[in-house]
């Protein structure tokens, strides 16, 4: 294992994660007036969580068929506005489930 | 969680932080497990839960390391999914008190996630460094030691738990981004593009030789520009889409 490559890695996450959060706050007092750019930052969150989550989350469990359940799930619980720890949790839950079933019929 | 007459003290904080920090408690899980399945030891993982407290950026960045990516790669992909911090920042830059010290404010905008500035912004009238001290300790602690616990019981749990857990940061982005997606068009509509340019550059070959980062970045980018030229956000729903 490379650790010194692997360390500086890490730093350099720190450090971008850092920066973003630190400036504003610390640093700029001030409002941003361009209109598009507050747009743009304002939709930022959610097309990165997008982005990140389609199509990625049917690759992240045992089968596609579970990663399906489990998005469905979510989608429905998230819906309802149910919070961080129900939504993810229930996900996993329903993929258990799927995938426990579909164990005992030899699918998967 | 607006409790108008509770004065934001540091234990205020403390208890405002335990919803955030059972949420972060799975998710950090799934992390620590993520990252020594991928080949990672225990302290690593927990290191960079320790350093970076962040939810996606973090994923990304640890699946980039452990995938061998460059630098370059692992800091624009990192940077790109944290860019929304500086709006969160930014807003909080006119929530807090004036008389919090620019060390306060250097120590105190490391704990600035998604979650955490929610809670803050919920508070009435402006809020000084105790309670957010408070606030973004309990989320530490849980983020911290779920990805200690998942890290160290990879070896141990069931196969079939360990892949079922593998949806949880899904589960979570989907309960951030789906809620307001309700409520919003806008916010609908940058999600949707999102998602489909994302799928037209993981399924269409001619795209193939994009790594997942850059993919996420180019994704992002697009769907938020799109969304902003089409609605301009005004000073209030700038306030709802923050909150």
């Amino acid at each position: 294992m490379n650790y010194p490559k692997i360390l500086i890695a890490v730093a350099v996450m720190a450090v971008v994660t850092y920066l973003p959060r630190m400036l504003p706050l610390a640093v700029f007092r001030k409002k941003i007036n361009n209109r598009f750019v507050k747009s743009f930052l304002a939709y930022v969150p959610f097309a990165v969580l997008s982005a990140m989550t389609f199509p990625e989350i049917l690759a992240s469990t045992a089968c596609l068929w579970s990663a399906l359940a489990g998005l469905i799930t979510a989608l429905i619980l998230a819906y309802f506005n149910r919070g961080l720890l129900t939504v993810a949790l229930g996900s996993v839950g329903v993929v258990f489930l799927t995938e426990t079933i579909l164990r005992c019929c030899g699918i998967l | 969680m607006t409790q108008p007459l509770q004065p934001l003290t540091f234990q205020k904080g403390l208890r405002d932080g335990i919803p955030i920090c059972l949420g972060y408690l799975s998710v950090s899980f799934a992390f620590g497990m993520m990252a020594t399945e991928g080949g990672l030891p225990v302290w690593i993982a927990v290191l960079i839960s320790m350093t970076n407290l962040t939810s996606a950026g973090q994923f990304a960045g640890t699946a980039l390391i452990i995938s061998g990516g460059m630098y370059i790669e692992i800091a624009v992909t990192t940077f790109v999914i944290n860019i929304r911090y500086m709006l969160m920042s930014l807003s909080l830059s006119q929530k807090v008190d004036d008389r919090m010290t620019l060390p306060q404010r250097l120590g105190l905008s490391f704990g600035v996630t998604d979650e955490i500035f929610a809670v803050a912004m919920q508070q009435k009238g402006l809020i000084n460094a105790r309670y957010l001290t408070g606030l973004i300790l309990t989320p530490y602690f849980g983020w911290a030691l779920g990805t200690f616990l998942g890290a160290a019981a990879t070896g141990v749990l069931p196969l079939a738990v360990r892949t079922a857990l593998g949806i949880a940061i899904y589960g979570m982005f989907i309960a951030i981004i789906v809620p307001p997606s309700t409520k919003s068009r806008p916010i609908l509509l940058t999600v949707i593009v999102a998602a489909v340019l994302s799928c037209l550059f993981h399924y269409v070959p001619v795209f193939g030789g994009l790594s997942s980062g850059w993919i996420i970045i180019i994704c992002a980018v697009a769907a938020s520009a799109l969304a902003a030229l089409k609605f301009p956000v005004t000073e209030e729903e700038e306030r709802e889409v923050a909150a």
